[in-house]
């Protein structure tokens, strides 16, 4: 395998010169219309919460609008409808909360044929898994520098 | 009523940005959608963690905490909050106890879901 | 049998194709083969509780229907050969277990059902078998979950990715005189162009196929216009282009005569990206389209050569480029 290097190498620079490329204005149109409507829809749903309670915390409010675009998400995802929207808005519906609630879903329903252990329970995270483990990880790293930095 | 508008504005453009971001590096560098989610988790953690993040969710709302940075910012405030308030014991569990509510929703309403709704095959 | 040249085998005994079937879903169905696909079924769940129950049943209708339209009964068949894309080819171990009758399973991926009908040919001619089955099968959801995402996960295509196609054929394979008789087989070398995005598998694939038709050519001594009909598995559009620049620089051409079965699969209003993919495509025109334009005179030697990129999803995750490799039969109307 070690003297192709070279043929590879070439053969590589001649795919990707072949492989259609992806109308990319459309798409990055898409990404920034579905993103920031799903991010106004959030706004909305904050805004009607603040108005019934004045008194919330702010950060309660983006948690609450978070579960309500969570919870639409995961009812789309159940009815089949939101992978269609996601082939539209591409970056659009996955980097928004609702692309973690639609492959939590998605997973849960795909592969509860293998049961409730190793089923749904073992692989609900199998899309999800990455952003929960690193981002835990990431928090527990910035509270530990955090209290390091308080005792000196 | 014109504040209100321009929030949305706002709210719209960050939050449309961010995706346009992640767009385009998923045309560009073929980065998987898993790859580039955790790389924006982890900015966002690091701008939350330098406290930069909440500047811009006071300034664009949503826009700013539904993108998956947002849930590294809140990761992250959680984690400091904790940590002020709590000691080490805040520090470690406050990222997670501060994002609880959402991941609970996520695997509560899922489990529901997935008793009711067989997967459906694809056309396109 | 005789070998010609560095890989190529002749078959001298008579050993023909005596029965052909093919079922397709519903998307297959509505597609360029619609007037041929005989037998489609429009739930692709076929009523069962899992897709991969659904892939298990149909490849049995699939043996059930070659076997009668060969003109035989079960207690015939000496041999089943045959895979399918899932795990340990447990589509095919379950189908096998509903024949009672020996059988060998055969994993080549999307090239399976050349690489069963060429060793079928083989143990054919010499002479320890009569009649040997050889199906294989493809399904799309049942693939998908396996090799990629849930169904529902709503993530986008890459605009060069393929469809697996949702359909099998199978083939029974005799000493018995009929019209359409396997030939030649050509069995090939694994390619490796370090080829590593599973989306882009006609990039992969091509080396191959230009590799074991290049071989046939030159252990024939034949042009690609010596047949009148060549057909590769399922390298798509971009896959049948490349093959088309590889071949030309290797000093043969490919015309008219030659189409890709995954790029033409599909018709063009059905949004397919670069064409389909999986077993079952190359199989499931073989067994309707190429069988019965051969049967009715429109072609009379054909070559089919299969492709299949034999990654696994770990191999994949480890980052390790895709290995791929082309089957060659020939047909020949007698």
């Amino acid at each position: 395998m070690s003297d192709n290097i070279e043929r590879n190498e070439e053969y590589l620079m001649y795919v990707e010169k072949q492989t259609p490329k992806t109308g990319w204005f459309n798409s990055l149109f898409h990404a920034f219309l579905v993103g920031g409507m799903i991010c106004c829809m959030a706004q909305m749903f904050g805004d009607i919460i603040k108005a019934y309670n004045p008194t919330m915390d702010i950060l309660r409010v983006g948690s609450w609008s978070s579960i309500i675009i969570i919870t639409i998400t995961i009812l789309l995802t159940g009815f089949g409808v939101f992978d269609r929207i996601a082939k539209f808005g591409g970056a659009g519906t996955f980097i928004p909360i609702s692309g973690f609630a639609n492959s939590i879903a998605s997973c849960a329903i795909e592969f509860k044929n293998e049961g409730l252990v190793f089923g749904i329970g073992a692989k609900m995270f199998y899309v999800a898994g990455p952003v929960l483990v690193n981002g835990v990880a990431y928090s527990i790293i910035v509270g530990l520098v955090y209290t390091l930095i308080q005792l000196f | 009523m014109l504040a209100a508008i321009f929030m949305y504005v706002k709210v719209f453009c960050v939050g449309g940005l961010i995706c346009l971001i992640g767009e385009l590096i998923e045309i560009k560098t073929k980065i998987t959608p898993a790859r580039i989610l955790v790389i924006f988790l982890m900015v966002g953690a690091i701008l939350g963690g330098f406290g930069i993040y909440n500047y811009l969710v006071e300034w664009a709302g949503a826009g700013a905490t539904l993108p998956i940075t947002g849930f590294g910012n809140a990761l992250a405030r959680g984690a400091i909050e904790g940590a002020t308030s709590n000691g080490l014991f805040g520090a470690i569990g406050g990222g997670l106890m501060a994002t609880s509510a959402g991941v609970a929703v996520s695997i509560g309403l899922s489990y529901i879901v997935s008793f009711f709704v067989k997967s459906k095959t694809k056309k396109s | 049998m005789k070998r010609i040249g560095n890989q190529t085998l002749e078959i001298l005994s008579d050993c023909y194709i005596v029965g052909a079937s093919s079922l397709v879903g519903e998307k297959e169905k509505n597609g360029t083969y619609k007037n041929y696909f005989k037998n489609s079924v429009e739930d692709d769940r076929m009523g069962e509780k899992t897709f991969e129950k659904a892939e298990r049943k149909m490849l049995s209708l699939i043996n059930k229907d070659a076997v009668k339209n060969s003109k035989l009964k079960n207690s015939d068949i000496d041999l089943y050969l045959g895979g399918d894309l899932m795990n340990q080819i447990v589509s095919s171990n379950y189908s096998a277990e509903v024949l009672q009758v020996p059988f060998v399973g055969v994993y080549s991926a999307c090239s399976t059902i050349t690489a069963s009908l060429g060793l079928a040919a083989c143990l054919i001619d010499g002479g320890g078998f009569d009649n040997i089955l050889c199906s294989t099968i493809s399904h799309f959801s049942a693939a998908e979950r396996q090799y990629r995402y849930p169904l529902e996960f709503g993530n986008q295509r890459q605009s060069y990715s393929q469809w697996t196609v949702t359909a099998g054929g199978g083939f029974v394979v005799s000493n018995k005189k009929s019209n359409i008789k396997i030939k030649k087989v050509c069995f090939g070398r694994v390619q490796d162009f370090g080829v590593i995005d599973i989306a882009n598998m006609g990039a992969a694939m091509a080396p191959a196929a230009c590799d074991t038709l290049c071989n046939f050519f030159a252990d024939t001594k034949t042009k690609p216009n010596d047949y009148d009909f060549i057909a590769t598995g399922d390298l798509g559009k971009l896959g049948s282009d490349i093959l088309r620049d590889l071949i030309s620089k290797r000093g043969y051409v490919l015309e008219q005569n030659y189409i890709d079965l995954g790029h033409s699969i599909y018709s063009f209003e059905e949004e397919s990206y670069q064409g389909g993919s999986g077993a079952g495509c190359s199989a499931s025109v073989l067994a309707s389209y190429i069988i019965e334009k051969m049967k009715s005179g429109v072609f009379k030697k054909v070559l089919v050569a299969a492709t299949g990129a034999l990654m696994s999803t770990t191999s994949n995750q480890q980052g390790d480029s895709i290995p791929c490799v082309s089957h060659l039969i020939e047909l020949v109307l007698e």
